[in-house]
């Protein structure tokens, strides 16, 4: 069977794919953001409320994107 | 989706009795209005949205009705409350000396999101009322007003709009690129996702509890108990959970606020 048969064949709710792939990108980068905020605080242990505080508004920017990809499974 | 499937929820259904499994969606989130008066109906939502603001204000009544120099308990717990947005949030984001002035709004904000968020996992109401796209909508719309009408009370008409389009002269030919983008992004993106952050992870939360809890009624049957137990697990693990990120959505949610208003009163976005 070709790919695109396969493809054609799936059955079931396509929302939990597309959720999948959504997650990819803010899994990423909420990996990233608190490896460097974690490297930050060790760093410089004195700066920890400022850098909590942006640690935790770049989670939100990023988890956002996550989020959204939840919502639009039912909106469809 | 019809009104019957609200009250879906079979309890003789478990798995190898030949029942699908009552999966959780869209229909979770709506209920039986518990009275109505004319076209008006009030459900379960708008009650705990009721009552927490009621709760807000009756701690707060409560903690500092009578303030004293050496503070009681509940003054104790006020204080603390209250300094924890001050210092931890307002005065990281907007400074000392403007962000005075919006503490009393970021409190209430704070504790209201908070409060309404907690009804998640507190018995008999669970449910946040914060999974509702309304109630997030209309917290983010008062923000909204607030940081646009500060922007132009702060800037003039002119320099309003040059400080929510990112207006700066040294960036040349791409200026135009970057006028568009940031309108876009400040005056319309902005409030959207500023009331999606809050309710797509409660909405979220919510739906894993309730699908775990139906998941453990679900399974008891035959060799399924000891999936049930799992499950159950989870139920609980999910909650714990929930408890955190209520927390840090309502700190977020206040956190986003004040960078609005701070973008609004600076010179520079």
């Amino acid at each position: 069977m070709s790919a695109l048969q396969t493809l054609a064949a799936v059955e079931g709710n396509v929302a939990a794919i597309g959720y999948g792939l959504a997650a990819i990108g803010p899994g990423v980068g909420v990996g990233i953001i608190f490896g460097n905020g974690t490297q930050a605080l060790a760093r410089q242990p004195e700066a920890a409320g400022l850098i909590r505080t942006n640690q935790i508004m770049g989670f939100a920017f990023c988890e956002a994107l996550a989020l959204i990809g939840i919502v639009m499974g039912f909106v469809y | 989706m019809s009104a019957d499937q609200t009250l879906a929820f079979d309890p003789d259904c478990h798995i190898f009795t030949g029942c699908g499994f009552p999966a959780p969606g869209l229909h979770t989130f709506i209920y039986e209005p518990i009275a109505t008066w004319g076209s008006f109906e009030l459900t379960k939502p708008m009650l705990l949205a009721v009552l927490s603001s009621v709760v807000v204000v009756g701690f707060f009544w409560a903690a500092f009705r009578k303030p004293k120099l050496v503070p009681g308990k509940m003054q104790m717990i006020g204080e603390a409350g209250y300094d924890f947005v001050r210092r931890g949030i307002v005065y990281e984001i907007i400074g000392k000396k403007d962000g005075e002035k919006y503490v009393p709004f970021m409190v209430s904000m704070f504790f209201l999101v908070w409060m309404m968020n907690l009804w998640s996992i507190i018995p008999l109401a669970q449910f946040p009322v914060t999974s509702l796209i309304a109630f997030p909508a209309a917290l983010a719309l008062i923000v909204y007003v607030l940081w646009v009408s500060l922007t132009f009370k702060k800037h003039g008409f002119v320099g309003g709009w040059k400080n929510i389009v990112g207006w700066d002269k040294s960036l040349g030919p791409i200026l135009p690129l970057v006028v568009v983008l940031e309108f876009f992004s400040n005056l319309i993106i902005r409030p959207f996702t500023h009331a999606v952050r809050l309710f797509a992870n409660m909405f979220a939360g919510h739906l894993l509890i309730v699908m775990f809890s139906l998941a453990s009624w679900y399974l008891l049957n035959g060799i399924g108990v000891i999936y049930a137990g799992t499950s159950f697990v989870m139920v609980l693990v999910m909650t714990a959970f929930e408890l955190f990120i209520q927390a840090v959505q309502a700190y977020v949610f206040v956190l986003l606020a004040c960078s609005y208003v701070q973008g609004a009163l600076s010179e520079h976005h």
